[in-house]
């Protein structure tokens, strides 16, 4: 099927208010007739609920943690991009759509970029009419800082902490929408399923994580605000709650799912230290601005750091990118860490690591000025190795921290089942195949504050109020369905833990399809991925019940749906005969090391739609055109 | 990087706290964390003696957890009778098994305070904490139509106090630390970002007011300044914003 993503014609820098314009709207005193249904709490789940209960719409709202303040989306460092253009430096919305677009690699929508880059600057107004408190001048005006490669200042941030301040914006928009009784939250709740009633989207079914009760919440619409599934690969930088369960659930009710092979990996995080541990911490890129990174020369050189000698070391980065050295793009550099590794050079416990050295820069600056840039990062670095990053080289290793792709949704954000909208990293909109540094806070909170509170408009306004009660033949179907499967996890008493069917699913994910992928390794994972099911639905063992609180219950199910969808992410990586962005097929890369896109054949969003168990996904596809810019070779030369 | 100590494993003594639901009586138990290395972080130490558990047949323990990199703020557990463990500016997430020696006994209990009940183990209810927040813990504006974010500058000394302030996770762990179980640090913290704000003044009396009244009603307790809030705080907020807290209720109060 060919997939129409309905976006306003005419001229691009037009679309937004002419669509604005066109939609239809809820009258006032009707609003309050529609319940919706908001699932999760970040950025785009916040600020949606609190948004649209402004307006006087009914609202819901869920989150799987004990407090709407804790969603992921808070663990966010850098920034948050705007066109402001208050450095005078040549932004301008028209530059952020074309560092977007271009960034994406020519893989997302253009409609729904030039929207993002539109609404940038009110995102920030806004948070600053919330009290969200931006670093600023010593005239008092906001600081910008530039980041990810942009050669324009316009990242927004709150020291180290930009994530927890916007969250915390959002969340205080919520809690006072709570406090007015216009939003409804159930905290401490999982959706475990999608109720469609006549093929629209019309209920969730939830657990509550504290009585085990299983429940059934129906709504006018549903909003799907649930974050990334960067965890498929078992080890990543996302919380541990953080899974693909929701979006999951939708797919299998029918939502497409889009470009599942899109997903980021990120150059310099502290790298595993044992097979117990539990995720991965980032730490800022900047660091490469004065770290140097290395490898010794040999095989197995087990010599410490600092006793191998200047010749036995390969600065490979500099080596084979002579012009960027250490500054190399993310994938970039990410790839070359992993084939030092390959090669049996790699550094640290299990041999998956490379030096990040700073002899040279103290050296030459002085190890205060290192401290005043960095302190923290090395402070961050020896909580977590008990290492001193001034005395011996940081140990470094990319790790996923994010996913581009999503499920499907058209211009309104709506997916293809009617009522079901997607926000946030949840969807697979505007990143294309590779997300910029600072876009994902400005994605999040431009869907849930600007875009969500007008799209949604359209669909409520044909649509007659509260239709479906709880009490519907689907809502008890759904219960059932859900009821069946937790009873069917924790019945089968095998030996391994869900935590040890994770680690198996990682490495097949985090081996085969991770940094690079080619035919082969793609194959190999999916002859994997049946016998990890199989014995997955043998063996779990999951201790106590489904009525209380049983956390080993709540990791299983999520683990369930990581394994199946492992699978769909394969076969998107397969299809894609190209290399694109993120999505690095090892068979197509130009001389330099670069992704080598193929716009001839894969100038497309792939989404993949549900079949039944055991049948292949059928894969649609949405063309992509881009009128205001034309298709280029990224160049970081 | 750390060669010989690659393989050195150490065992530990947990006495944990164990209690089925809030009306449930609760005791400690013993067991015991073996193969744990220095490069454990101390949750997943928890990890590992969990999967024992559950292999075994019995109950995991049930504690909350999430980011692991000490932002999201829902880890609490007291650890040898301090919140968080006692390190300075650290979560219980952050706390790695290099701080603890072999053979040590390390006591866990829940956040103890009336106004977060126990719903199981180490997993407390922190909603009171929501509920200070929903009575004023805002600016009131509606999304869209917020003036140009560089009209109204701010000293930078001003925003560097609202930050300081606005850096609390929200985990708790003054109040566990309070003899009073109060909630006067984080409240304080809150009420003082939006005091050193334009954005906060237009709301400032009924603000100070509504949260400390909803603070009394969750139940939490009065500051009586011992300031073991202060020492238990992960982010290091300072009691100063009690003070300021202090001052501003006496200016909504006398007008």
């Amino acid at each position: 099927m060919i997939l129409d993503g309905k976006c306003p014609t005419g001229p691009i820098e037009k679309t937004w208010d002419k669509a604005r314009f066109d939609m239809k709207l809820v009258n006032p005193s009707n609003k309050r007739k529609y319940k919706i249904l908001v699932v999760g709490t970040g950025l785009a789940g916040g600020a949606a609920a609190a948004s649209l209960a402004e307006l006087g719409y009914k609202v819901e709202s869920f989150c799987y943690q004990d407090s709407p303040r804790r969603a992921h989306s808070i663990a966010a460092q850098g920034g948050i991009n705007a066109a402001k253009n208050y450095t005078n430096d040549g932004d301008s919305i028209l530059r952020l759509y074309y560092d977007t677009i271009k960034g994406g690699d020519f893989r997302s929508r253009e409609a729904d970029v030039w929207r993002l880059a539109q609404v940038s600057n009110e995102i920030i107004d806004q948070c600053v009419a919330q009290g969200v408190p931006f670093a600023r001048d010593y005239a008092g005006y906001l600081d910008n800082r530039s980041f990810g490669g942009a050669q324009v200042s316009r990242t927004f941030y709150a020291r180290g902490q930009t994530g927890q301040q916007l969250l915390l914006g959002a969340y205080s928009a919520l809690s006072r929408q709570i406090k007015l009784g216009t939003v409804k939250m159930f905290p401490r709740t999982e959706m475990l399923d999608l109720v469609l009633v006549d093929g629209e989207a019309k209920g969730i079914t939830i657990r509550d994580l504290v009585t085990g009760e299983i429940r059934v919440h129906t709504g006018d619409a549903v909003l799907l605000c649930t974050g990334g599934y960067a965890n498929v690969f078992n080890l990543s930088t996302n919380a541990r709650g953080c899974s693909v369960t929701a979006i999951w659930k939708a797919y299998k009710k029918g939502a497409f799912f889009a470009n599942p092979c899109f997903t980021q990996i990120h150059p310099t995080c502290i790298p595993q230290a044992g097979d117990y541990q539990s995720k991965l911490t980032l730490m800022s890129e900047s660091l490469r601005n004065d770290g140097r990174i290395w490898v010794p020369k040999n095989k197995g050189d087990k010599r410490a750091a600092n006793e191998i000698p200047e010749d036995d070391r390969d600065y490979y980065l500099e080596r084979k990118y002579p012009s960027f050295g250490n500054l190399a793009p993310r994938d970039i550099s990410s790839r070359a860490a992993k084939e030092a590794c390959d090669d049996g050079r790699g550094v640290g416990p299990g041999g998956r690591g490379v030096y990040l050295d700073f002899r040279d820069s103290i050296k030459r600056l002085g190890e205060d000025v290192i401290r005043e840039r960095y302190g923290n990062l090395f402070e961050m670095y020896e909580r977590i190795t008990g290492e001193n990053g001034y005395k011996v080289p940081m140990r470094i290793y990319p790790a996923s921290h994010y996913a581009m792709g999503g499920l499907w949704v058209d211009y309104n954000l709506m997916s293809n089942i009617p009522g079901l909208f997607v926000l946030g990293e949840a969807n697979f909109s505007v990143h294309g195949a590779n997300r910029l540094g600072a876009s994902a806070l400005m994605q999040g909170l431009a869907d849930g504050y600007f875009v969500i509170p007008y799209t949604i408009g359209p669909y409520l306004a044909q649509s007659k109020p509260s239709k479906v009660k709880e009490d519907h033949a689907e809502c008890a179907k759904s219960i059932a369905d859900v009821k069946a499967n937790l009873k069917k996890l924790v019945s089968i008493n095998g030996k391994e833990t869900p935590a040890d069917f994770m680690r198996k699913l990682g490495n097949v994910t985090w081996n085969l399809v991770g940094m690079g992928r080619s035919k082969e390794t793609l194959t190999e994972a999916l002859s994997k991925l049946p016998g990890i099911k199989e014995e997955f639905w043998k063996n779990l063992k999951v201790a106590g019940n489904g009525a209380e609180v049983n956390q080993q219950l709540e990791n299983a199910g999520r683990t369930a749906d990581f394994i199946e969808f492992a699978d769909l992410l394969c076969r998107d990586a397969l299809a894609r005969d190209e290399s694109c962005g993120a999505h690095f097929r090892v068979e197509h890369q130009h001389p330099d090391g670069e992704a080598k896109r193929d716009d001839a054949n894969f100038s497309h969003v792939a989404a993949w739609g549900y079949k039944g168990e055991g049948a292949d996904p059928e894969r649609h596809v949405e063309p992509l055109k881009f009128d205001l810019i034309k298709p280029a070779v990224r160049s970081y030369k | 990087m750390s060669g010989q100590d690659e393989h050195k494993t150490k065992t530990l003594k947990l006495i944990v706290w164990r209690q089925a639901g809030p009306d449930k009586p609760g005791r400690f138990e013993t067991y015991m964390a073996k193969g744990i290395t220095d490069h454990h972080s101390f949750l997943e130490m928890l990890d590992v003696v969990n999967e024992d558990l559950i292999k075994s047949g019995k109950d995991p323990i049930v504690f909350d957890h999430d980011c692991r990199e000490g932002i999201c703020g829902v880890c609490s557990q007291v650890i040898n009778g301090v919140p968080h463990g006692g390190f300075e500016r650290t979560t219980v997430c952050q706390l790695h098994m290099r701080l603890f020696k072999d053979g040590d006994t390390i006591y866990m209990e829940p956040w103890r305070a009336r106004a977060f009940p126990i719903i199981k183990d180490l997993m407390v209810d922190r909603g009171a904490l929501d509920k200070i927040i929903q009575a004023g813990g805002y600016t009131s504006v509606h999304t869209g139509g917020a003036p140009d974010a560089n009209s109204t500058p701010i000293p930078r000394p001003e925003a560097e106090y609202a930050m300081d302030a606005a850096e609390c996770i929200g985990c708790g762990a003054c109040v566990a630390g309070c003899p009073n179980g109060a909630a006067m640090l984080f409240t304080g913290a809150k009420v003082s970002q939006f005091a050193a704000l334009p954005q906060g003044q237009v709301e400032a009396a009924e603000r100070v007011a509504n949260m400390l009244k909803a603070a009394q009603d969750c139940g939490f307790g009065n500051c009586t300044n011992h300031y073991e809030c202060q020492a238990a705080c992960p982010k290091g907020i300072d009691v100063k914003f009690i003070a300021r807290l202090n001052r501003e209720y006496l200016k909504a109060m006398c007008g």
